[in-house]
């Protein structure tokens, strides 16, 4: 409904969503065939890569083996989780707080998270580096997790998300004994579900894909997260211009995270719509 | 993401909270919920910008033994560097490919999707890059663009094209990062698109059906263009910061060159700051970036504000 319709409109929509469609997949396309043909194949003239058993099996051989890609996911899963619980621990109570509670300080605490959400990720970092230098703690979960537990986006968009919630309910909840704590727990948390579910798929992407900090505090391969490591292998042992197992290690990389965005991605749009509301 | 800077400050201003609950305690449980990030904002967030503040007026280095005061001499340093201007022409030029394409292409997908049949499938092919390891395919971008037996190559023989070498002349280096980049940002644009157009309501059409503009083109600059006007500001935004932002493409598969043709301002920032250790010059890098995030978020922030005002006195 949003333009008109006629038959030969729809035509040239199909048309430019599907060619643009295909631009989207391609790479993931050529990721895939890639991971499975030969290394020596690759690069053949051909359009595109031709998948062999073989070169399956050599290809994801080698992208595991090569290079501990397993434990860089695993660093990966621990680091994404632990960030994701702590943010959300953290920001439910102070978006409840904000948003149903008057005390002391609170024009200044909404200043502040307004502030925070101007400065980009990238300003913070000298300082919170030379802190973790100084106090021995590069090239250690801590250091991968510690920078992004408090997120003010996530503040901010808890608390928007409480405001519009009936005060009836709280008051009601109040005179049936529950503590403040509580109620952030067993009431605003479920109902702002859809909230957490959106912020989980940027959280987790953010984190699972970032590249900028692991290569800032991490330079022991035992500790790099999986970007760190798909960057590492481009560059280091039998990974180097090894394309077929690159693409494999990519494809172990990828996949994670687009079936969880594809397992989400209705709670994930409906949480952003309800969000605009 | 969508609604957050969508929020005019006036509605920040204090509310009337709970009525049962007796103002003492109320005032005791808001402290205790809000300490732990109160404490963690200014420890992990505010402190620390504080401080980089400090320290681009001075030549500290990795230890910060040895701090000097040098007042704004990073800061001419930065202004006279051909190096960081060169790396300011390649960001604002992949910032002039990357926005306009990637929030006009967004647009035009989320309007052709939102009336498709088939607009789950769409909207999950066009939101694939978004949630994608972009690590790993830039590295698949890397080979389809390979200066001989890439596909594209390959695709422009058969065409009877000769050969690119996108990623290693420097002429064309920053123009393909900017492509991965808009490969990258559609499908993240085309998802705030589709939100707002989803809380446009159906009554307007209808109105402009009556008006006359029930097709195509006329619809959309009567109804649909204005209504989403907020969300192309936030959008615009976001996208301008995150292009301003480009990191992982260069680094894996540029590191700044050839010939610095892709050496862009965060890059440059994170090669001073960790890689050279010359915290003092990073971090007047770092604020130099702050003050142009803050200019561009004041400006949409105003800009969401005259809107609900206009809003609120009944449009038109």
């Amino acid at each position: 409904m949003i333009l008109g319709q006629s038959s030969s409109s729809r035509i040239v929509s199909h048309a430019v969503l599907v060619t643009g469609a295909i631009i989207m997949v391609f790479p993931f396309l050529w990721m895939i065939l890639a991971s499975l043909t030969p290394q020596s194949e690759i690069f053949d003239g051909s359009l595109l890569p031709t998948p062999t058993l073989h070169g399956a099996i050599d290809n994801y051989g080698t992208a595991l083996s090569a290079i501990p890609l397993l434990r860089f996911m695993a660093n990966g899963f621990v680091v994404c989780l632990a960030i994701l619980v702590l943010q959300i621990a953290i920001a439910i109570p102070c978006g409840y707080a904000l948003a149903k509670l008057s005390f002391p300080g609170r024009p200044i605490l909404l200043v502040g998270v307004l502030l925070g959400l101007l400065v980009p990720v990238q300003i913070p970092t000298i300082p919170i580096y030379i802190a973790l230098a100084k106090s021995g703690l590069l090239d250690s979960y801590a250091a991968l997790v510690l920078p992004w537990i408090i997120s003010v986006f996530a503040i901010f968009l808890f608390r928007q998300f409480f405001v519009t919630f009936p005060d009836e309910v709280l008051d009601a909840a109040r005179l049936d004994g529950f503590s403040e704590l509580s109620i952030a727990w067993r009431i605003m948390l479920p109902a702002a579900w859809p909230a957490v579910v959106s912020f989980s798929i940027f959280s987790i992407v953010a984190h699972w894909n970032d590249l900028y900090w692991p290569m800032v505090v991490i330079t022991n391969p035992d500790m790099m997260t999986a970007s760190l490591g798909i960057a590492y292998f481009r560059q280091a042992g039998e990974g180097a211009g090894n394309v077929g197992a690159l693409m494999a290690g990519g494809v172990l990389v990828t996949a994670p995270l687009v079936s969880f965005f594809l397992l989400m991605q209705k709670h994930f749009i409906r949480g952003l719509v309800l969000g605009r509301h | 993401m969508a609604l957050a800077n969508d929020i005019p400050l006036s509605s920040l201003a204090p509310n009337t909270a709970g009525s049962y609950r007796p103002a003492r305690a109320q005032a005791q449980a808001g402290i205790i919920l809000s300490v732990p990030a109160t404490l963690l904002l200014v420890a992990l967030v505010i402190g620390p910008a504080i401080l980089v503040f400090f320290l681009s007026f001075t030549n500290a280095s990795l230890g910060l033994a040895g701090i000097q005061f040098i007042g704004v001499a990073n800061y001419t340093r930065m202004l006279t560097d051909p190096g960081f201007a060169q790396s300011l022409r390649n960001t604002a030029l992949y910032v002039a490919v990357v926005v306009p394409t990637a929030i006009g292409w967004g647009l035009l997908v989320a309007v052709l999707i939102a009336r498709s049949r088939f607009a789950v499938l769409y909207r999950t092919a066009y939101f694939l890059p978004v949630a994608a390891s972009l690590v790993a395919l830039a590295t698949a971008w890397e080979a389809i663009l390979h200066p001989s037996l890439g596909f594209a190559n390959t695709l422009l023989q058969l065409l009877g094209a000769s050969p690119v070498r996108f990623l290693s002349d420097p002429a064309t280096a920053i123009y393909a990062l900017a492509a991965i980049g808009v490969w990258q940002l559609v499908g993240f644009n085309m998802i705030l698109f589709l939100a707002g157009l989803s809380t446009i309501p159906e009554e307007l059409y209808e109105a402009a059906t009556i008006d006359g503009a029930d097709r195509g083109l006329k619809r959309f600059l009567l109804v649909t263009w204005p209504m989403l006007a907020p969300v192309t500001v936030f959008v615009t935004v976001m996208t301008i910061i995150r292009a301003f932002s480009v990191f992982e493409t260069v680094a894996v598969l540029t590191q700044g060159g050839p010939m610095k043709s892709t050496s862009v301002v965060l890059y440059t920032f994170y090669e001073e700051g960790f890689r050279f250790f010359r915290v003092g010059y990073a971090s007047a890098i770092s604020v130099s970036f702050f003050v142009f995030v803050t200019f561009l978020s004041l400006v949409q922030m105003r800009v969401s504000e005259r809107r609900a005002r206009w809003k609120a006195n009944g449009g038109q």
